[in-house]
């Protein structure tokens, strides 16, 4: 029986010969790389929020956190995030017991809609419903006034309830993909068992199959909860005009008013403390939580799951479901798409109001065109490092197993739960001169940034794929007559290769319509595609700032097809 | 002249001696099968052969090289040892073609590329893969993958190839088959074969001679299946192989009787001469080796009777003790089978005697 | 006079499959299940004996025929009848023994009751009689996932007798437990038969199983009964080939009957000395079990012994016989050495037709399903 627990240092210890070996190189570059990337701008924020000029002193900190535009932000934050979790979870759960219990029609096309939230940005989606239910001249709004008579807008998307509304529509797929994949893997004798016992269909459905998912619903509702709290787009977008503030938009505009100024930055730093403060805090339910209850419900053999039959409730649901999802996912991408089209803001709708020269304006601004070029060498360089340096620190953990690789491990994943603004401060507190290196107004401080915030990503494609490679792979070929590095080159690097390139897309397509981080780190040439949109629409020129985001959905959908396209022919492994 | 010798192999994992002074020697041309129980060593042994463990002392040897010494500090790494091995899990590597991967070892070592074909081509017939030259393995069923995993093993080494419990992963039929594939192909091609497994039916019929190894990593027994089954050295030997009842034996007024916890019931069978003067001893009897027998003291009683097919299997009591009994199929159509609740009279035939090594408390 | 618990009467299931077109699942079963019997369904993998259990358990509707519970139907096509499982008043035991993790020991066995709006006082007292049966006293308030397997399928059980229905049913409820404990549970759940006198309809595809606990067993294959019969009538008289080869070990020679006597295929000269069937044909296959094969000193078909291997618990021998090699089984203590010259007799043989190779696609194909 093959002892999963050997040491599997002995593999490189085997390299006989007494010098540096691979692994050792390996080894100490991931430790370097770490350091810099990662803990690096992190130490900066503590540093600067509790140092002033060498000394400690909680001054600013107390400052920052005592005044009312603070707690009003953290307030809001806090609240926009457990409202979000609620409905948000409240809506995957129903869609996710459709599609993966109930015999309604039309799941394939249902399915094909939930995955387009996931490839837009959500403040292209907020600048829509902005377009449309803006609380002065939103079209939907105006549409509504003129044809019931009524004296004020209806609907006001710039609330606290819109931004919820506009966040939940796009992260309720978290707790449906994690729902539905619970459901399908389940073992149908649970059911089963249950009706032989004399439970008719609801009560198995209410007292079986609803406690059995809990662990799936409450991951997927804790990962709503985390990335709402860190979420810049969406309170950006919708509440900056009515001086609705969470955390993060609030640390922006701190440093955005202060002109980027170092004390600024300074109150930036702190409040960014804040921030990591109430983001850790949920990261610490999300482990009691989980922990507390996984339950071992997958099925062994290829069995069919029980298929609920909706009878007579079956045609209406799937209206409802469906309009649902219309309205959440479609109606957003159609009007980025019209009012691109429109000569100008505020001219209804219609095709004699269309014209092309919006789109003619933003390619030939060479502002538009470069920011176009930044976005692709940004998510192209970032990819590949990204997935690079993440690959070699899975192997270096998971592998080689040095003393020190759960540091390695930490110090990996870390980026993971610092929400992509504070990441950008630290960026800016470590590599603008205070350290020797000056990168700001660069596109290089962009690049450190984004691999900083994006390694966790590829650590965790990479160790899974790593997991995938039994040793006995690796070892049949050193037996073969294979160096340690020959069976690294000949076996485990080509069996990981699909995950890796998946890697690379899971980075490069974020980075491409990211606005969180580059926003707080553009530089006068810097800008990235989505802090040219948010500046068109900041300088209030609508038409061009749609015209530009509807660029960015093709782009986005065009990258995500060459993927898919990919994942198909690839060989299987 | 014995071809792979292990020398006082020691090797630990932390604070955990899996192997002590291991020594064993195989000779040219046969199968050993090393058998023990899960966990009791002998993939570490494996390992340390290999080149992937490195042991702590001791020296081994591969024909005349020495491969590992710990007095001399020789150590030649695993990618110089040549030995073919066929792992469980048969790691044939999922993105080469079954030619890539049985050519793999030559390749290693730059043999030119019509002398690979040529070799390939020659192994795949052999282990009668030849259609499938160019499949990859997720297309091959586990048994075939097994058989690419051996093709592969024979190029690397056709002198030596190790096995590590290569068909526990398939299913029964396809167990046997294998088995006696795996014969076959090594009395065609000589190939020196180190078998390990925990499954001591596969031993039995695989091995020209079977090392048995206990939990403890000792080695306690070398020898044929015969020397194995009929003359069984420890009490742990005659245990492992197979399913037996053990009773014990006290020397009381110069006649042994059994203990059967409550009450001494004779004992009818011989003891061998040697062992007349001890005082406890332990024997053990198989279940098809105890009969019914009107005429013997040996009484007992039928809990459980049970139809197996080919045999009929007794829970018979006795005092405290319950026996294992099994009954062919001919001799019960023979001689009648026994009821449920019935008393019986019990002879044992070929009872194995040891002594009786605890003492009290003690085990 | 044993009352009928369970009636099938011409049951036929069909299914309509993507890739592999139309399989007749289960094909015209009709069987009786007297009251307090254990009756098996065995056979190999896509014979039907799943899908026939949860017919009976009625997660399945039929295609065609009736399925009778204590003389009331509950499955008819003809009607168009089909009560739903949770008001057939069964208990069922699964394979992956479907103990639900989320509840205790206790309220997983109270479900049934619970559901059945029994009191609170009821509930616990005839919980912890189940649990006492089943040895899970004191272990209310566990939940499964600290229990080990056994344990977890004893909940399985005990939630399956609390209600104390008629019919158990049980699909291949050992298969997930290591072989010590399969044999443990197989005689707890005999002696639980036997207290309580429920009738147990029992799927597996492990004949040595069905045989050590079987009153009664149906051997199917590809969707058809093959027979129906006590184990022993079933291993000593098998009604062909499939059965013989798939109840314990088979020993098959090809023989050629000339003259009233029956010779091995490649030798025509020596007789095997066994009597031919009333009905010979002049090629059949002689059928009987590697441990009735008597290897003597004196009577028999001359031959010698080829091979010897040592097995765990018996001895095992080649022996030629014309031109084919016959195994002889034999306890460790008959000792023949390799090269002895030996006689062979066989007692009571059964005789079977030479049989077609399609019947062994077919079956391959039914497993993909």
């Amino acid at each position: 029986m093959i002892n999963l627990r050997r040491k599997t240092r002995d593999l490189a210890v085997l390299d006989g010969r007494r010098r540096v070996g691979l692994d050792s190189i390996m080894t100490a570059l991931s430790f370097v790389l770490l350091l810099v990337i990662v803990v690096t701008p992190i130490s900066m924020i503590v540093y600067h929020a509790f140092f002033h000029q060498g000394q400690f002193s909680l001054d600013l900190i107390i400052d920052q956190f005592t005044r009312d535009t603070t707690v009003s932000a953290m307030w809001n934050t806090i609240k926009i995030a457990i409202l979000v979790t609620i409905f948000g979870t409240i809506v995957g759960v129903f869609y996710a017991w459709l599609l993966g219990r109930s015999n309604i029609p039309g799941k394939k096309l249902m399915r094909f809609l939930f995955t387009i939230p996931y490839m837009f940005p959500p403040f292209l989606g907020a600048m829509a419903w902005d377009l449309l239910l803006n609380g002065r001249s939103g079209y939907l709004n105006r549409w509504l006034m003129k044809t019931f008579g009524l004296s004020s807008a209806p609907f006001n998307i710039n609330t606290v309830w819109g931004i919820v509304f506009v966040e939940l529509s796009y992260y309720f797929p978290f707790v449906f993909m994690q729902v539905v994949s619970a459901l399908e893997r389940m073992d149908p004798t649970l059911e089963e068992s249950a009706r032989i016992a004399g439970a008719k269909q609801g009560t198995v459905i209410w007292k079986i199959t609803l406690p059995l998912v809990r662990p799936a619903i409450s991951s997927g509702a804790l990962l709503i909860l985390i990335s709402s709290l860190a979420h810049f787009g969406v309170p950006s977008i919708l509440g900056f005009s009515q001086g609705i503030f969470t955390l993060p938009t609030r640390i922006y505009a701190v440093i955005a008013r202060s002109g980027g100024s170092f004390e600024g930055i300074r109150q930036g730093a702190a409040l960014s403390i804040l921030l990591v403060a109430v983001v850790a805090l949920a990261l610490w339910i999300q482990q009691r939580v989980l922990r507390s209850g996984g339950y071992d419900i997958i099925k062994g053999k290829s069995m069919r799951p029980t298929v609920i039959n909706l009878r007579g409730a079956r045609i209406p649901l799937f209206i409802l479901a469906l309009t649902t999802l219309v309205v959440i996912v479609l109606v957003p991408l159609g009007m980025i798409f019209l009012v691109a089209l429109v000569r100008a803001y505020g001219l209804p709708l219609i095709p004699a109001n269309f014209t092309l020269a919006n789109y003619q304006r933003i390619f030939t601004a060479s502002g538009t065109l470069e920011s176009i070029k930044n976005s692709m060498i940004l998510s192209l360089s970032a990819g590949v490092i990204t997935m690079l340096l993440g690959t070699m620190v899975a192997y270096v953990v998971q592998k080689i197993r040095p003393r020190g690789s759960s540091v390695l491990e930490i110090m990996s994943v870390l980026p993971y739960s610092i929400p992509g603004t504070v990441l950008a401060i630290g960026v800016i507190l470590a590599w603008s001169g205070s350290l020797g290196l000056n990168l700001y107004n660069t596109l290089w401080i962009i690049l450190v940034a984004y691999i900083a915030r994006y390694l966790s990503f590829s650590m965790k494609t990479s160790s899974a794929a790593l997991l995938q490679v039994h040793p006995s792979l690796e070892e049949a070929a050193r037996t073969c007559g294979a160096s340690h590095t020959e069976s690294l080159r000949d076996i485990t690097l080509p069996l990981i290769r699909p995950a890796m390139v998946s890697g690379f897309f899971l980075i490069f397509l974020p980075a491409m319509r990211e606005v969180t981080t580059s926003v707080l780190l553009y530089g006068p040439y810097t800008r990235t595609l989505g802090v040219q949109i948010y500046s068109l629409r900041d300088a209030g020129m609508m038409p061009q700032a749609s015209a530009l985001g509807s660029v960015a959905i093709v782009l986005i959908i065009v990258v995500n097809s060459i993927v898919n396209a990919l994942n198909q022919t690839r060989k299987g492994v | 002249m014995s071809y792979v010798r292990f020398e006082n192999v020691s090797f630990a994992y932390g604070d955990n001696q899996i192997l002590k002074n291991f020594s064993l020697a195989l000779e040219k041309n046969e199968i050993m099968c090393l058998v023990g129980p899960s966990g009791c060593g002998k993939t570490t042994l494996v390992r340390c052969l290999l080149g992937l463990n490195r042991p702590s002392e001791g020296e081994i040897y591969v024909g005349d090289t020495c491969v590992f010494s710990s007095k001399r500090r020789i150590n030649v790494p695993a990618e110089r040892r040549r030995i073919g091995i066929v792992f469980q899990d048969y790691a044939v590597w999922p993105h080469l073609t079954v030619k890539e991967n049985i050519a793999y070892p030559l390749r290693k070592r730059k043999v030119p590329k019509p002398e690979i074909d040529r070799r390939v081509e020659e192994v795949l017939r052999l282990v009668r893969m030849s259609e499938y030259i160019n499949h990859l393995p997720s297309q091959l069923s586990g048994g075939q993958q097994q058989r690419v995993a051996i093709a592969r093993a024979l190029m690397t080494s056709d002198d030596l190839v190790v096995m590590d419990e290569p068909i526990t992963n398939l299913d029964a039929k396809l167990r046997e088959q294998m088995l006696y594939e795996i014969r076959e192909l090594q009395h065609n091609m000589g190939t020196t074969v180190f078998y390990i497994t925990h499954d001591q039916r596969a031993a039995l019929q695989l091995g020209d001679r079977i090392a048995i190894m206990d939990p403890q990593g000792e080695l306690v027994q070398v020898g044929s299946d015969e020397d194995i089954i009929l003359r069984p050295r420890t009490r742990f030997v005659f245990e492992f192989i197979g399913v037996t009842n053990f009773l014990a034996l006290k020397r009381v007024d110069g006649q042994y009787r059994v203990d059967l916890g409550s009450t001494l019931a004779p004992w009818p069978a011989q003891v061998p001469p040697e062992l007349q003067n001890v005082a406890v001893l332990d024997v053990g009897i198989r279940p098809n080796d105890i009969v019914f027998d009107s005429s013997s003291p040996f009484r007992g009683v039928v809990r459980r009777a049970v139809f197996l097919g080919s045999e009929y299997e007794y829970f018979v009591q006795a005092g405290d003790k319950s026996l294992r009994i099994q009954q062919g199929a001919l001799d019960a159509s023979l001689n009648g089978i026994a009821a449920e609740g019935s008393e019986v009279g019990l002879n044992f035939l070929n009872p194995q005697y040891y002594e009786a090594a605890r003492e009290e408390g003690a085990r | 006079m044993a009352q009928v618990q369970v009636e099938l009467r011409h049951v036929t299931k069909k299914f309509t499959t993507k890739t592999l077109g139309d399989i007749v699942a289960v094909d015209d079963f009709s069987f009786q299940v007297y009251e307090g019997e254990c009756f098996s369904i065995l056979g190999p993998s896509g014979c039907g004996k799943t899908t026939c259990l949860r017919m009976i358990a009625g997660f399945e509707d039929l295609t065609e025929g009736e399925i009778y519970l204590s003389g009331r139907p509950v499955s008819s096509s003809k009607a168009n009848l089909y009560v739903p499982p949770e008001e057939r008043d069964l208990g069922m035991v699964f394979q992956a023994f479907a103990v639900w993790p989320h509840m205790t020991v206790f309220e997983n066995v109270a479900f049934p009751l619970r559901i059945r709006k029994v009191n609170r006082a009821e509930v616990e007292r005839r919980v912890k009689q189940a649990l006492q049966h089943t040895s899970l006293a004191g272990l209310e308030d566990v939940y499964p996932s600290d229990l080990s397997g056994g344990q977890q399928q004893r909940i399985a059980l005990a939630r399956a007798i609390v209600t104390k229905p008629k019919v158990m049913l049980l699909d291949e409820p050992l298969s997930n437990l290591d072989p010590h404990l399969r044999e443990t549970m197989r005689f707890e759940l005999k002696e639980l038969q036997r207290k309580l006198g429920f009738t147990i309809i029992f799927v597996t595809h492990d004949q040595s199983e069905a045989m050590a606990i079987s009153d009664r067993m149906l051997v199917a294959d590809m969707g058809k009964i093959m027979q129906i019969d006590t184990p022993e009538n079933l291993y000593n008289r098998p009604i062909n080939r499939f059965v013989h080869s798939f109840l314990g070990e088979s020993t098959f020679l090809k023989v050629v009957i000339k003259d009233g006597q029956v010779y091995a295929e490649g030798d025509l000269e020596q007789p095997l000395g066994v009597a031919p069937p009333p009905d010979a044909e002049p090629e059949m296959i002689l059928a009987t079990r590697p441990n009735a094969i008597e290897i003597t000193g004196d009577t028999g078909y001359q031959s010698r012994i080829e091979t010897r291997i040592f097995l765990t618990d018996r001895t095992e021998y080649l022996i030629p016989l014309g031109s084919q090699k016959v195994k002889v089984q034999t306890p460790h203590r008959i000792a023949f050495s390799q090269g002895d010259s030996c006689r062979v007799r066989f007692v009571d043989p059964m005789w079977y037709p030479v049989e077609d190779s399609d019947a062994e696609k077919e079956r391959a194909r039914r497993q993909l399903i």
